[in-house]
């Protein structure tokens, strides 16, 4: 008698019915425990309650209204007496003020046709490397600017260019850094198209920076980067405030010239966007030499550096506000005088300069010792070691950061309220409110511009995520 | 990193656009416009509509004033301005002229260094409170909690008036009107100080209005009025006889709609005087002879300002009250035009 | 044997300042601070200037006169025939008391929140990611907002807590406290017998607060003596009972000797009476700063927690601790060291974003001295420089307490 022996396999038969499908599934990742199922019996209490309550009134939004107590009677016609709802119609009649302010509606095209440009611009520096991801923004990213452009009635002619600039940025996508180009001329363009005026004027102010970039060109051999920089910056402001004023008046006013905005009407979010970007532009070669002073053996530069970024980062951002509006023309002569506007850009630029110095050291600090050392083995200067070893890396590492610092300032575009600039938190709905139909309109812009933020700085949060991901792997 | 250009462009604009001579008359005439200091929207007396154009009874003051000196009402930039920013912007030049419910008093005249050139609006600080309170009388008001707005004379009053009547209160401090008509409706505080003006047009644009009453007490003088700089003397001297020319206007029965007619038809010296069809009364403050009829022709005389804004035809119901002509018993009195 | 030729001895010529790269870094410091010092005699003249113009000047003796307004929450004692400076004293209190309270519930919430956002469950952690998605992409100006119109739109009124027939409306919660919607109510905690005041000082307060800095100078004593004869025998003395009643027995003492106790809301006529009341301003700002920075402090957390590599918890589990005490025991410890970094900064920021109270006019540092005594002496200058100063100083000291921990922590490692 042999025991019994296996010939074959059995077929695998199919795991219980409570480990598999939905039921496994929840019994995993729900129930896996009494803790894990209280928690999980909460989670959806909590929902529930949340969702009980907004969804109703979300539901019974009126779309099409005169004014907020016309929105209550329709609800109430609808839904009856007791029933809540939102009243959407205060956005559908505002909409246009909560993303451009008082732009003129006929010259809306501008600034979609600038934003769109950003993007396109930005695609250089942050997707380097990356043609593929490159090809992946440009593309819908011009096909809604295009579409955009259409409904807000831009200009054929206007409509021809922008396809044309598209077509070249496509064509170029293959290898970003030839955008590049499109990165240097963006603000130039943007600041035309946003205030108007003739081409001139941003053309004529290139010039400055064509000859502060001739001078230390010219000059950094024999004199070192730091000193012809120095000479070179007066040289640009004697062109600035001689020369550039007389060449403007000498020219035709009308030269290729756009209708000209004033900058009190710009409000909502393409002011958001214009303190946010430009700051932060502007911020960014101020954050490296803060950077690079506050890494320098060079006692009094890393002192005054140090104390910059500290003295910036102890303060609120709401006092730098107050400065702007209340003191920086005290220390202006008295003939000088900035609009409120641009007084703020300044102020936030001195502000994000010193997050961004912090973000590029941490950059700096994560690069190993081995570069600055390679770097001066080569015979490099210092300023051929940052330029051509240091930066490119320490900047390459630090974009995240510097993206998180967009984020932030971005959400923080809405203190400028505080110094009554029309930001589309509140000063965009005071000036909604002041309209008696929309008086008692109190949570419906609040979500309405919290949606917006929401998915913006997701947007920009995810990207920054991406991007670490990304560069994590390339470093190990 | 290319954005640096920015701040060249930027910078050059506005070195090239600010550079500011003499005096403010001279800068205005040079600059093409009139900067107005305004609210950041108070219904009836200063708010911009959804096109962005400006309307209320202090704005329509500004405008006046553009078309005194430019002869286009048109020719005036508004400045939304807090209550915590106005003095400043006025004092560093960003505004020529505040026209921003600000009250006339001693240390604003005199240690804030401005000059208050008129009276365009006499107001004082009262109560609102909700019926079901039962409570008749601000004295009456021991231990409530009082909604008021931040940055504004009526801190100090409110202060002044319940210690004078050794009762006591819960400020509850809120940032510009429509949050403290929120907050109040809401329930949030028993009573809602402001002044009178402010409160009717609070409780004018309330669904309920006749649930809430303003209380019979005034605990303050608030005479509101255009504000320049201390020291500015020909430029004040415009805004203030630009005021008084509608306060003529009314007094003289000389509307928007009659005034062509009354400019060929009148025998009235004073009124040939006033429409520049006499003398040379606008050379003397440097503008032109017609600069009372053009301010005039811009939204009407005082009277068809204060109805069109603020009147009892709008939702806002004000009376003129204090505010009508001396000659119908008001405060209103314009100096002769000489 | 070849001889070194001594290299040519040179005087020191001028245009080695700019050549020499030896001495090329002392000319573009010296280039440096005279440009800075250039440009701030440049700033200061034009102060100068401009405030000459507007017959201005700069003086402090405006600290010293009467400020005039009421403030609604003054934690010191405070009318309005007191001075400006004692006023910006309250609002300084007052900015503390909102940034402290918002940073002990943010810390707990966002530790509990990152811990259960990596929990296994799957409803529960993505809940947590809405919560910190939703939280850190928003402005903290709308939610401070948002929480100031939930708590007085969506709360009843006072006197819905009325008891009639024996039913109330509304029933507090736990019958002690309420939110209604004009403030929350909640215990008191009063004094009967408290110390005499000096020189306006709560030396009440700054009793406890120094029995407890003593209590807590004692504990760290018997902790050194516990290690001392834990290296010297090996056993370590039990620290732990000793510990807490150092800490909790002469706080204690003194609070029953000052007569403590708390005082609880009651409703009496129309209005809620005795207890604490906390206007919404105050409570909205608390409540938002502490979940927006709850968020924030979950992804510090998350961050700590992932940053410790997986076979330290394998490592536990196969010792057979079970999650709990892995978390506390093995993972927290370590995380630790990569969590509070990042948290001093955190709670840097929060203590600067309570000036964000302007959104509801509660008024701390900003709103007494940058707000209504600004407003009503025009002396913005002044105010604003010390306002600053006084921002720049927290910071400064909440800094310093940063590189202290991170140098102590670096020793540690060595």
């Amino acid at each position: 008698m042999t025991a019994y022996v296996r010939k074959q396999m059995l077929e695998p038969s199919p795991p219980p019915a409570s480990q598999q499908g939905v039921i496994g599934w929840m019994r995993e990742n729900l129930f896996s425990g009494w803790v894990n199922s209280i928690l999980t019996l909460a989670a959806i209490y909590v929902l529930y309650e949340f969702l009980s309550l907004g969804l109703p009134w979300l539901w019974h939004g009126v779309w099409v209204a005169d004014s907020h107590l016309q929105c209550l009677e329709i609800i109430a016609e609808r839904f009856g007496p007791d029933a809540s709802g939102a009243c959407w119609a205060v956005i559908r009649e505002r909409w246009g003020q909560y993303l451009f302010g008082f732009y003129p509606t006929e010259e809306w095209w501008r600034p979609i046709l600038c934003f769109g440009l950003m993007l396109v611009a930005l695609v250089a520096p942050l997707f380097a490397d990356d043609s593929k991801n490159a090809q992946w923004i440009i593309a819908p990213t011009s096909a809604l600017t295009l579409v955009l452009l259409g409904g807000a009635g831009a200009p054929l002619l206007v409509m021809g260019i922008a396809v044309a600039v598209f077509v070249l940025a496509a064509w170029a996508s293959d290898r970003p850094v030839k955008l590049l180009v499109l990165t240097g001329v963006y603000p130039f363009v943007a600041v035309w198209l946003l205030w108007g005026g003739p081409l001139s004027g941003p053309v004529l102010a290139v010039g400055g920076f064509v000859i502060l970039w001739a001078v230390v060109k010219l000059f950094s051999g024999r004199l070192g980067v730091p000193l012809s920089a120095g000479i070179g910056i007066v040289a640009a402001f004697l062109w600035w405030t001689v020369i550039e004023p007389r060449l403007t008046a000498s020219l035709p006013h009308d030269l290729l010239a756009l209708a000209p905005v004033e900058s009190e009407n710009f409000g909502g979010f393409l002011l958001a966007f214009i303190i946010g970007v430009s700051s932060i532009g502007m911020a960014l070669p101020l954050g490296i030499l803060l950077a690079l002073g506050r890494r320098s053996d060079l006692f009094i530069v890393n002192k005054l550096s140090v104390g910059f970024i500290e003295f910036v980062r102890g303060v609120p951002l709401i006092t730098m506000l107050f400065t702007a509006s209340l003191l920086l023309q005290y220390f202006l002569p008295p003939q000088v005088q900035f609009e409120t506007i641009l007084r703020v850009i300044i102020l936030v630029t001195f502000f994000s300069a010193a997050y961004i110095a912090e973000v590029i050291r941490g950059g700096l600090a994560g690069l190993p010792k081995g570069q600055q050392e390679a770097a001066d083995a080569l015979g490099l200067d210092y300023w051929q070691a940052q330029r051509l070893i240091i930066l490119p890396q320490a900047l390459k590492i630090s974009i995240p950061g510097i993206v998180n610092v967009f984020i932030g300032l971005f959400k923080d575009t809405t203190l400028v309220s505080f110094v009554s600039l029309m930001d589309p938190l509140r000063g965009v709905t005071a000036i909604v409110r002041a309209d008696i139909d929309w008086k008692a309109a109190y949570w419906e812009p609040y979500l309405f511009v919290a949606a917006i933020f929401f998915v913006a700085c997701f947007g920009m949060s995810r990207y920054a995520l991406y991007l670490e991901a990304r560069l994590k792997t390339d470093h190990r | 990193m290319n954005k640096t250009l920015f701040l060249g462009t930027l910078t050059a604009a506005a070195l090239s656009a600010g550079l500011a001579s003499a005096g403010t008359l001279d800068d205005i005439k040079a600059r093409g416009e009139v900067n107005c200091g305004s609210n950041t929207g108070l219904t009836g007396f200063g708010a911009p509509d959804d096109k962005g154009e400006w309307h209320g009874f202090d704005v329509d003051l500004c405008k006046a004033v553009a078309a005194a000196v430019f002869g286009d009402q048109t020719k005036v930039k508004f400045v939304p301005l807090t209550g915590e920013t106005r003095f400043t912007a006025l004092a560093s030049g960003e505004v020529d002229l505040l026209v921003r419910n600000s009250t006339w008093t001693y240390s604003r005249d005199t240690d804030l260094k401005f000059d208050f050139v008129a009276v365009n609006y006499y107001d004082g600080q009262g109560f609102m409170v909700k019926k079901d309170l039962g409570v008749s009388s601000a004295k009456e008001l021991d231990g409530a909690t009082v909604c008021i707005q931040t940055g504004t004379t009526t801190e100090l009053n409110l202060a002044d008036f319940f210690k004078a009547n050794n009762i006591t209160y819960t400020p509850v401090n809120v940032a510009d009107d429509g949050e403290a008509l929120r907050q109040f409706t809401a329930g949030a505080c028993d009573a809602y100080t402001t002044d009178a003006s402010g409160l009717a047009s609070t409780r004018a644009t309330l669904p309920d209005p006749d649930n809430y009453i303003i209380l019979p007490e005034i605990i303050s003088k608030e005479p509101l009025g255009p504000v320049v700089r201390h020291g500015d003397n020909a430029w004040g001297d415009v805004v203030r006889w630009t005021y008084f020319a509608l306060l003529t206007a009314e007094e003289k029965g000389i509307t928007k709609a009659n005034i062509e007619e009354v400019a060929t038809s009148t025998q009235d010296p004073e009124i040939k005087r006033l429409l520049g069809l006499e003398g040379d009364m606008g050379k003397m403050l440097g503008l032109d002879a017609g600069f009372a009829k053009a301010a005039i022709a811009a939204n009407g005389n005082y009277g068809e300002i204060f109805e069109a804004n603020i009147g009892m035809s709008t939702p806002i119901k004000l009376a003129r009250g204090l505010n009508a002509l001396w000659t119908q018993g008001g405060l209103q009195y314009a100096p002769p035009f000489r | 044997m070849a001889y070194a030729t001594e290299p040519p001895k040179q005087g020191f010529r001028l245009s080695q300042l700019i050549y020499d790269t030896r001495y090329r870094g002392i000319t573009i410091q010296v280039v440096a601070l005279v440009l800075v010092l250039l440009a701030l005699s440049w700033l200061v003249g034009n102060l100068m200037a401009n405030l000459e113009a507007k017959g201005k000047d700069i003086d402090f003796s405006f600290l010293w006169s009467r400020a005039g307004y009421d403030i609604g929450q003054a934690l010191i004692p405070y009318t309005n025939d007191d001075n400006h400076f004692r006023a910006a004293m309250v609002g300084l209190v007052n900015t503390f008391v909102v940034a402290i309270i918002a940073a002990f519930f943010a810390t707990v919430l966002g530790v509990l929140i990152g811990v259960l956002r990596l929990s296994k469950n799957w409803l529960v952690s993505r809940l947590m990611g809405l919560y910190v998605e939703l939280f850190r992409n928003i402005p903290l100006v709308l939610w401070i907002i948002l929480a100031y119109v939930i708590f007085s739109e969506a709360s009843p009124e006072p006197k819905d807590f009325k008891v009639v027939d024996g039913v109330a409306k509304e029933e507090m919660f736990l019958g002690i406290a309420a939110v209604t919607n004009r403030y929350t109510t909640m215990p008191a905690p009063v004094l009967d017998r408290p110390l005499p005041e000096i020189a306006g000082l709560p030396t009440s307060g700054l009793a406890v607060i120094l029995v407890l800095m003593a209590s807590f100078w004692v504990l760290s004593l018997i902790r050194r003596r516990a290690t001392r004869v834990q290296e010297a025998t090996g056993v370590r003395p039990g620290t732990f009972w000793p510990g807490l009643a150092v800490v909790v027995l002469p706080v204690v003492a003194l609070l029953v000797a000052m007569g403590f106790h708390l005082d609880y809301p009651t409703f009496k006529g129309f209005n809620f009476k005795g207890g604490l009341q906390l206007a919404h301003a105050f409570t909205a700002m608390v409540v938002s700063l502490s979940l927006y920075y709850a968020a924030v402090t979950a992804e510090v957390v998350r961050g700590g927690i992932q940053a410790i590599s997986r076979g330290q918890s394998e490592a536990a589990f196969a010792l057979g601790l079970r999650p709990g005490r892995t978390m506390s025991l093995v993972i927290l410890p370590q995380a630790l060291r990569v969590i509070i970094p990042p948290q001093i900064s955190n709670y840097l920021s929060l203590v600067k974003d309570t000036s964000l109270g302007i959104a509801v006019s509660y008024l701390d540092l900003r709103g007494t001295l940058g707000g209504i005594t600004m407003n009503q002496t025009g002396r913005e200058l002044e105010c604003m420089l010390l306002m600053m100063g006084i921002y720049l100083s927290i910071s400064l000291i909440l800094s310093g307490l940063l590189n202290f921990y991170n140098a102590s922590v670096k020793l540690k490692e060595r």
